[in-house]
């Protein structure tokens, strides 16, 4: 197959080559722009600054895609408003997811690690039953005991507690982080894949267990690490459904930033007219969570991988 | 030890397997009642009392203050919202009354009314839990103490209390990791999952309630799963006409969205990853942002572009193609129902192809290039070379991501909630033309309050989701050697 040999069907091998490499990009680019839109449409409008004859705001869902004027109108707006008679909701609410994602982040790495710990690395009797008994728990739909915890939330004064609202904010990094632990099994098939003899060798040193998990195993387990706390971090901003429920819909001062903007657009009164101011906030918040996933795409690959498709 | 071997076999041999623990615990038991010291004869009834017989004191007065506040906790029943736990809790469990349970009232000789029937359930689980605890804690109690007999028979000193935490960060390190989980999972993934399987045998039903003018209800048995069939009950009729046709289209929405996004997705690898292709990584993020942006972001921008007033509808009526804008999603009455579950299939491609696509991405680069270049010198055709080589291998191993992503995608609820939010509606009906079983189970139980119809419907998922799991992934490698892979 060397050029000398066929001269001519080399050339049109290559040809071929680059028909068909012009038509995968092509395709790409086609496929690119088309899962841009949405995502375009969103940022567009959040810069939309167009006014009726009248000098009235359109804030609204318009039906051209592209504004015919641009400014920062919306984002003023959003962050000077009073919503639900709470002022400077939306920076109050962002201040607030801050704070779960942070204290959740934080409680729901510790508790997988440790657990996946245990059950890669350790052997005691109970490992076995723990494992299938995590696996069933997790086949019941979560809507449904979310119910369950919001009564239980309450019965103990952790959400809708007239005298004290801002416990909501305590129930609801519970609600998240305390399953956490058995959401253990990407963790776990990380730890697998670290050589046991690493870990008896250490025992045969003398080394405790726990000596072993802080000085052999945390080391090597940065990446997993990494994505544990990127999932548990950007959880809080990107559910809603949870967080409406547990922190309750007249409880607007400590909702979470996404619950705020969902109500925008569907609340108890929603406003046609806050389509602009919505986009403005989804760009917000869109803006950290894009910046931290593109920075730690290799964890996150790393982290879905090795959960998926193990065996 | 020749005694207990005996046992030993002696129960392997007459017991079913399951219950093989069960019967190794009652030897054991036996056993250290009998052999054991004073001090562990002595723990049986009082925690903690072998260990101050060996004189482990701080551990034994943990235990006996653990026993104590346990004992508290049954007898004196500590009550919330005038509903009690302890003993009481026990009895109310069977809520065999509607005007019955509660906490008793000495003065009017009743059951206070006002009672909180569901905080009666809950509290009866967890009651049911702390008795559990104890014997657990029980059991500890006596094993620690029996382990401290042997130790001084064989002329070992009882292990001192720092021994003991050191311990916990050594041979029982999985304890001290295990603890925080279990507490945690415990009381709000397990206490939560069981409360609500128990409302599904219940007339816990805001709307059967308000009618009745009360706030209590009682267990009703099957009742609620026979609705499913004969439409009985509050909501019956409704349950009945609509559970099978969301059942088939939950079971139609997974198999296409399981298998566009996973085609789509290797597809997509296929391209990306293509030899001499330049930018794979810029085409890689666009796909990436898509996961990236919060779903209610990106499928609430998907359903303004897509809804009456938005963008697409305003291109095709100013092409002239359509007269008046088309209900893609069935955000209002009377819109298709077959384009809003198509439509529903497309956008949910976009939300899923770059995950399988990042997924795959790995795998593909891994088949062996021999493999391909082989088939190449065969002649064989790039189609071909897809489905007999490229599709095999990657399909060998993403099959449990496959199984993973067809039970995830039953349970997707932000697609469609956030998309249709399960729209076209029937009148009269909560379940609409695209609602999954979830979110059905959402409407039915927060906007109806009928906890008990949810209830049965989330039993009903996950009575789906378990078969499927369990017919496929105990089969599977991963489960069968999941310790051996190491």
């Amino acid at each position: 197959m060397s050029t000398n040999v066929h001269p001519k069907k080399y050339r049109s091998q290559s040809r071929n080559r680059a028909v068909s490499l012009s038509v995968t990009y092509t395709i790409l680019i086609v496929l690119g722009i088309v899962w841009l839109i949405p995502l375009a449409w969103i940022v567009l409008s959040a810069f939309r600054c167009e006014f009726q004859p009248d000098g009235t705001f359109i804030g609204r869902v318009t039906s051209n895609f592209f504004p015919k004027a641009y400014g920062l109108k919306n984002f003023k707006d959003l962050f000077g408003a009073t919503y639900y008679g709470v002022p400077n909701a939306f920076l109050k609410w962002i201040l607030n997811t801050l704070l779960i994602a942070v204290i959740d982040c934080v409680i729901s790495t510790f508790l997988v690690l440790s657990v996946a710990y245990c059950m890669s690395k350790l052997k005691f009797r109970m490992r076995k039953p723990f494992m299938n008994i995590s696996m069933i728990i997790g086949l019941f739909p979560g809507f449904m005991s979310m119910i369950a915890i919001y009564f239980l939330l309450k019965s103990i004064g952790l959400t809708g507690n007239p005298s004290h609202p801002e416990y909501s904010v305590i129930g609801l990094i519970l609600a998240y982080s305390a399953g956490a632990g058995l959401g253990f099994q990407i963790a776990k098939g990380f730890f697998d894949v670290i050589p046991n003899a690493l870990v008896e060798s250490a025992k045969l040193d003398g080394c405790t267990s726990f000596k072993i998990f802080r000085r052999i195993i945390l080391p090597l387990a940065k990446p997993i690490i990494i994505y544990q706390a990127l999932m548990s971090f950007t959880g809080p901003w990107m559910d809603f459904i949870f967080a409406k429920v547990i922190i309750g819909a007249d409880n607007a001062a400590y909702w979470t930033v996404s619950v705020g903007l969902y109500s925008m657009l569907f609340g108890t009164h929603p406003d046609t007219n806050l389509f602009t101011q919505f986009a403005a906030g989804c760009v917000i918040v869109a803006i950290p969570i894009v910046t931290l996933f593109m920075f730690l795409q290799r964890y996150y690959v790393e982290g879905v991988t090795a959960g998926a498709v193990k065996g | 030890m020749d005694s207990r071997k005996a046992i030993d076999s002696k129960t392997k041999k007459n017991l079913p397997g399951f219950l093989e623990p069960v019967g190794k615990a009652f030897s054991e038991f036996g056993k250290r009642f009998a052999d054991g010291s004073l001090g562990t004869k002595l723990s049986h009834f009082i925690f903690g009392a072998g260990n101050f017989y060996h004189k482990q004191y701080i551990k034994g007065f943990l235990f006996l203050l653990l026993q104590a506040a346990i004992l508290w906790f049954m007898i004196f029943c500590p009550s919330i919202n005038g509903t009690p736990y302890g003993y009481k809790a026990l009895l109310n469990l069977p809520l065999k009354n509607l005007s019955e349970g509660g906490d008793f009232d000495p003065v009017t000789g009743h059951f206070t009314a006002g009672s909180d029937c569901k905080l009666m359930i809950l509290f009866g689980f967890v009651t049911i839990a702390v008795i559990i605890i104890y014997f657990m804690v029980w059991n500890m109690n006596i094993k620690s103490s029996f382990k401290a007999d042997m130790d001084r028979k064989v002329g070992k000193k009882p292990t001192t209390f720092k021994e003991d935490l050191k311990e916990l960060l050594d041979s029982k390190f999985h304890i001290t990791m295990l603890t925080p989980t279990c507490i945690a999972a415990t009381v709000f993934t397990i206490l939560p999952t069981i409360f609500m399987i128990a409302l599904a045998f219940t007339t816990y039903n805001d709307q059967d309630m308000n009618n009745l003018g009360t706030n209590l209800f009682h267990w009703n048995g099957l009742q609620n799963f026979r609705a499913v069939f004969t439409g009985e009950g509050s909501l019956g009729v409704e349950i009945k006409n609509r559970f099978m046709p969301v059942l088939g289209w939950t079971f139609i929405w997974a198999i296409f969205a399981t298998t566009t996004c996973y085609f789509g997705g290797i597809i997509l690898a296929l391209l990306i990853n293509k030899k001499d292709l330049k930018g794979k990584k810029f085409f890689r993020t666009i796909f990436i942002l898509t996961i990236a942006i919060p779903q209610f972001i990106s499928l609430l921008a998907v359903r303004n572009l897509l809804g009456e007033y938005g963008p697409v509808n305003a291109m095709l009526m100013n092409w002239g193609w359509i007269k008046s804008p088309i209900g893609f999603l069935g955000l209002n009455n009377g819109d298709s129902e077959i384009l809003a579950k198509v439509m529903v299939i497309i956008v949910n491609m976009w939300v899923g192809i770059p995950y399988t696509m990042l997924m795959t991405s790995g795998i593909l680069m891994n088949i062996p290039a021999d493999l391909y270049e082989a088939a190449r010198v065969d002649g064989t055709s790039t189609a071909k070379m897809f489905f007999k080589i490229t599709m095999p291998y990657v399909f060998f191993i993403t099959t449990p991501y496959l199984i993973s992503s067809f039970i995830g995608n039953i349970n997707s609820f932000n697609t469609i909630f956030l998309l249709t939010g399960g729209g076209p509606a029937y009148t009269g009906y909560q379940a609409g033309g695209t609602d999954l079983l979830v979110t059905w189970l959402y409407k039915v139980t927060i906007d109806q309050g009928s906890y008990n119809t949810g209830a049965v419907i989330g039993i009903f998922t996950f009575l789906i989701t378990a078969t499927i799991t369990l017919v496929t992934y105990r089969r599977s490698k991963a489960y069968n050697e999941e310790d051996t892979f190491q």
